[in-house]
């Protein structure tokens, strides 16, 4: 057993980061979180301090276990290895395979082509740009999730994907994406925002969440 | 989903090759492509989720066509920039390979990113480290068996 609590460096905002904290409550892990300024300072991330912490100089960064990993998805991973009760993946390996194709399409094929540093490269084309990316890859999702889901994006089970479609969800809607098209995807992510685990992992709802954006 | 690679295996078509590489590692588990070890195991997570999400998908066809005549800069400030955090990253935890003395799905995931590197003229003298495991891993043959110089639809005049 650790016998010190786990330390999270993210952002309140940043989708990775709730990923990550959405996990580590469903999981029931208590955990102490050091907010990394995305924007202020050129990027607090980009500090020789946190480059001490993560040489990836990245968030989230989760330290755990005498470790530290970055990489939402491997910290997920890691959680799920060691601590694996209530589990994030399905037994069964087609399902897990779901789970992840799902979690891999958002996480890669989603979230990076809009995250801040290539936004910032758009210039004027940024909100176009993050609204093509997006629709772009929840078209291929709905697709998807018409297949797999049940509750949840697989199954009737809370898994790893549905810890990426929730965070994804909120940058569509920041870029006033039309969900109008993505029925399955806009159920889901509903059914989920209803868990404990999800409400108390949202960016409203964060240490560093500025007061007009507190819920 | 319209995308490469797609696997179709045991009755049911996978895409993300690391979705596909986890299903294989659980399905056929000899040779391990993962340590056992969970700190290891997330080792080799974080590197190929590194390359995988932070910087193949941002010098991917789609995006470069956006970026028009900036298309090279561009890949080459990506994969500069991902380079530069892999270095760091792998002077902690490689032997031979990306982590420890066995090759895993980080290895597989290395290779053709440094591939995709040299075709943009990205200068690889800062990454000693990601140079020497990308060459000891090309002496192995299932990395040269599916080298795109050797495969069916490889163009005449890229064949091996």
């Amino acid at each position: 057993m650790a016998s010190e609590k786990p330390i999270l460096y993210g952002y309140f905002r940043s989708s990775c980061s709730w990923r990550v904290r959405i996990a580590l409550a469903l999981k029931g892990i208590a955990y102490d979180q050091v907010p990394v300024n995305l924007l202020k300072d050129g990027g607090q991330q980009l500090s020789a301090e946190f480059k001490a912490v993560n040489p990836m100089q990245q968030v989230p960064a989760l330290k755990i276990d005498g470790i530290t990993l970055s990489q939402s998805l491997a910290i997920i991973h890691y959680l799920e290895d060691t601590r694996p009760n209530p589990r994030l993946l399905p037994q069964d390996p087609k399902k897990r395979a779901q789970v992840r194709m799902i979690s891999d399409h958002i996480a890669s094929g989603i979230q990076p082509l809009q995250n801040l540093s290539v936004l910032k490269q758009m210039g004027e084309r940024k909100t176009e740009w993050a609204q093509k990316c997006i629709a772009s890859g929840f078209q291929a999702l709905e697709q998807v999730l018409q297949q797999t889901a049940g509750r949840y994006c697989v199954g009737d089970e809370v898994s790893m994907a549905d810890l990426c479609l929730v965070p994804q969800v909120a940058n569509a809607e920041r870029f006033s994406v039309d969900l109008g098209p993505y029925p399955t995807i806009t159920r889901i992510n509903k059914a989920l925002l209803e868990l404990e685990a999800f409400k108390v992992s949202h960016p409203s709802r964060q240490p560093d969440t500025p007061a007009e954006l507190r819920a | 989903m319209q995308q490469v690679p797609a696997l179709k295996i045991d009755g049911i078509t996978l895409s993300q090759s690391l979705a596909i590489i986890h299903y294989l590692e659980d399905t056929r588990p000899n040779p391990r492509l993962l340590p056992q070890d969970p700190k290891k195991r997330a080792q080799v997570r974080m590197i190929s989720d590194h390359i995988a999400s932070g910087i193949q998908p941002l010098q991917n066809l789609s995006v470069l066509k956006q970026m028009g005549e900036r298309k090279t800069e561009w890949a080459q400030k990506c994969i500069a920039s991902g380079f530069q955090a892999l270095e760091q990253v792998l002077q902690q935890t490689a032997g031979r390979y990306c982590v420890g003395d066995e090759v895993s799905m980080a290895d597989l995931c290395l290779v053709p990113q440094v591939a995709n590197a040299e075709r943009f003229s990205v200068d690889l003298g800062p990454y000693p480290t990601i140079t020497r495991i990308n060459k000891a891993l090309l002496e192995l043959e299932a990395f040269k068996v599916s080298h795109p110089s050797r495969q069916p639809d490889t163009p005449a005049e890229l064949r091996a």
